[in-house]
């Protein structure tokens, strides 16, 4: 079947308008886990959007369904138990086509040509995301050589030109080491090489410098910034600190428990907050100076369980300015100001 | 690498050592000798009396070198052993002993390395079937008759296979290598008839070691699987797994270039251990079908005290595991990165 009787015209000819900014759409994305325990709706509809070349911040908890969002996109959701019940992620391809990407099978020669050639991930634990018996030039290489036409000799001449890209010095001698005589920051580097080997439109980095040491990390941040810009990519910033967002990100989505909360372009998050989750997160973020009467203050209570069924707002019980509405309705997520969107009944 | 394979062979040749050292004081440790068991055969069979006897077992023992302090037999025995490849002198078969098990061994370790072939192709590639298929029923059909295998005796397996042949296949020759008319056809193939008789020897042969290859395997085969199984899925779950799906591998490949050898590695070591393995696995089945390989030799002479057979016999199956450790030593190398660079 080709992708274009895939994709219905409808959504071709509608997607087409944003196509020119937009990359990457999710419309009512829930993942969801079918356990023996009972269901798990890790991701509760997600809507949320990618601009061409923009970087988008994605933040929230542990648990809250950041990165079982993208894994979705991937479609590296293990199944069972994990399956995408319900929305679409339109990718706008390079070719121009309109794909989404919930109606590929896995295992498609249609989304294998996606992996790795739109969309490349990198990961959370540089230590364990190579794969220890293979020298690292060779791991790029199988990239270039699954996506391009080129020779083995030329893939690795491409795999070399990689690693010189991200600042690996002596790339020559490098491409024929394995990845345990690599740190951890380099191996990270290598990640960044074979994730942008393929020129693909779309990086997700999975909390990419958690794993780092803070030093590390800054250059890890700055190598990403720097080759967003010679690569036209889209970076996906998966993190639960805030300033990496606040350094990096054009657009900051807000996760809980599964939905989207807020969404708005990084200087409104920080300056404009509107969903009181966001406002605790920020007010949990230790600030260098700030005076003594201005203390900490942690969001209160524990997030719930993702198997509970939540009538009203996720939040409610944990919110300071909970109305009795926010425990009988779910708040929409809807649009409050141009650009900005949260779903809290305060803003309506 | 080259430097690697040294240093681990010199320390095998050490090993070996003190493996034949060991061997011969267990050999010496259950109270008499041969020489003993001669004496009491005198006095029931022969009608002799007890000081004649002891006259007639002291000449045996002197004649044999049992009389001389035991350091010294130990160092005449390793001394003839590389000097002349003698391995002593068996009482009871009347036979150099390097003799025996040279007739023997070549047998013996075609039976132990078939059965370990088998065990390990069929584990290997059973694992890697049911591992990215946990719980389902493939995998629980194959996880029951595992266990099932694994439990079984092997000796009860041997007489049921040689009830089913004798009695159901109504093969006529069970308990040896070939049929009486294959047995002094040589292997030749140099004429085309030449060929024709000694592939018909082969394929003789094949229908007697069978059953032993099979019964010797079979325990193998279980484990191989369980293992594999249980390392395939921990590798399966591995983050580099999923770096190489999000690459855009098919599963195919994933499995192959990633996952695969990755898991390969915990049994690959464990093939330095499996040659003893075998070899008893192989014991238990040649006991049962009869057929002359170095197990029977060596159960008979810990039987009759014959202590040089015994001693040797213990000797080659130490030095088998060491090479076995030496072999699994050097492809693990060859394998893992990690291995060959610490």
């Amino acid at each position: 079947m080709t992708l274009e009787q895939r994709a219905p015209a409808r959504v071709s000819a509608e997607a087409n308008r944003n196509a020119e900014d937009t990359i990457l759409e999710l419309k009512g994305l829930k993942t969801y886990f079918f356990l023996e325990r009972g269901i798990v709706k890790a991701v509760d509809g997600v809507d949320v959007s990618v601009g061409r070349r923009k970087t988008l911040g994605v933040v929230g908890e542990s648990g809250c369904g950041k990165s079982v969002t993208f894994r979705s996109v991937m479609r590296l959701i293990q199944s069972p138990p994990g399956r995408i019940v319900e929305g679409e992620i339109l990718l706008h391809r390079k070719d121009g086509d309109t794909v989404d990407i919930t109606q590929l099978d896995p295992r498609s020669r249609q989304l294998r040509d996606i992996r790795g050639a739109e969309i490349a991930m990198i990961f959370q634990e540089p230590m364990t995301s190579l794969n220890p018996l293979h020298p690292v030039g060779r791991q790029i290489s199988e990239s270039v050589l699954l996506h391009q036409s080129l020779s083995r000799q030329a893939a690795q001449e491409r795999a070399e030109e990689m690693l010189n890209r991200v600042h690996i010095a002596d790339p020559g001698r490098r491409i024929g080491e394995y990845p345990h005589q690599l740190s951890g920051g380099m191996r990270q580097r290598v990640m960044i090489a074979l994730a942008l080997s393929c020129n693909p439109s779309i990086l997700i980095a999975d909390e990419p410098t958690t794993a780092l040491d803070v030093t590390v990390q800054a250059q890890i941040l700055d190598l990403m910034r720097e080759l967003q810009d010679d690569f036209d990519s889209a970076i996906v910033l998966i993190t639960h600190n805030l300033g990496v967002v606040s350094q990096m990100a054009d657009h900051v989505a807000v996760m809980y428990l599964g939905r989207v909360v807020e969404y708005a372009p990084v200087y409104e998050i920080f300056h404009n907050p509107k969903h009181p989750y966001t406002i605790g997160l920020l007010n949990s973020v230790p600030v260098l100076g700030r005076k003594d009467e201005n203390r900490l203050v942690p969001i209160t209570g524990m997030v719930p369980s993702p198997m509970e069924e939540i009538q009203g707002c996720a939040f409610a019980d944990r919110c300071p300015e909970a109305m009795e509405i926010c425990w009988e309705q779910s708040p929409d997520f809807k649009e409050h100001e141009p650009g900005h969107s949260a779903a809290c009944w305060l803003h309506d | 690498m080259i430097g690697f394979i040294v240093r681990r062979f010199s320390v095998s040749v050490a090993v070996v050592l003190g493996i034949a050292l060991v061997s011969f004081i267990v050999i010496q440790l259950p109270p008499g000798d041969y020489a003993d068991g001669y004496k009491s055969f005198l006095i029931e069979q022969g009608g002799a009396t007890e000081s004649e006897a002891e006259a007639q077992a002291e000449l045996f023992r002197q004649r044999y070198g049992l009389d001389k302090p035991l350091p010294t037999q130990f160092l005449v025995w390793i001394r003839d052993m590389v000097t002349k490849g003698s391995f002593g002198f068996s009482f009871a078969y009347k036979r150099d002993v390097g003799e025996l098990i040279r007739e023997r061994l070549p047998r013996t370790l075609l039976l132990a390395v078939l059965a370990h072939l088998t065990s390990t192709a069929v584990g290997i590639v059973a694992g890697i079937f049911v591992a990215p298929r946990q719980y389902s029923v493939a995998d629980n059909v194959a996880a029951f008759i595992a266990f099932i295998l694994s439990a079984l005796p092997r000796f009860w397996i041997a007489l049921a296979i040689m009830f089913f042949l004798v009695f159901t296949l109504e093969q006529e020759h069970v308990t040896a290598f070939h049929s009486p008319q294959y047995v002094v056809v040589p292997w030749a193939f140099g004429s085309l008839a030449e060929t024709r008789e000694s592939w018909a020897k082969l394929v003789d042969l094949m229908q007697h070691i069978w059953p032993v290859v099979v019964i010797a395997g079979l325990g193998g085969v279980a484990r191989n699987m369980r293992v594999m199984r249980g390392n395939m899925l921990d590798e399966l779950n591995a983050q580099y797994v999923t770096t190489a799906r999000s690459k855009g591998l098919n599963e195919g490949q994933v499995m192959r270039r990633h996952a695969v050898p990755n898991a390969l590695h915990p049994i690959i070591m464990y093939q330095g251990t499996v040659l003893p393995y075998m070899l008893q696995g192989e014991l238990q089945a040649s006991i049962v079908m009869g057929l002359p390989t170095i197990g029977t030799l060596l159960l008979t002479s810990l039987r009759n005290e014959d202590i040089y057979i015994a001693a040797s016999c213990l000797l080659i199956y130490g030095v088998l595991l060491v090479a076995g450790n030496l072999i699994a030593d050097i492809s693990l190398a060859v394998l893992d990165p990690r291995v060959r660079f610490s």
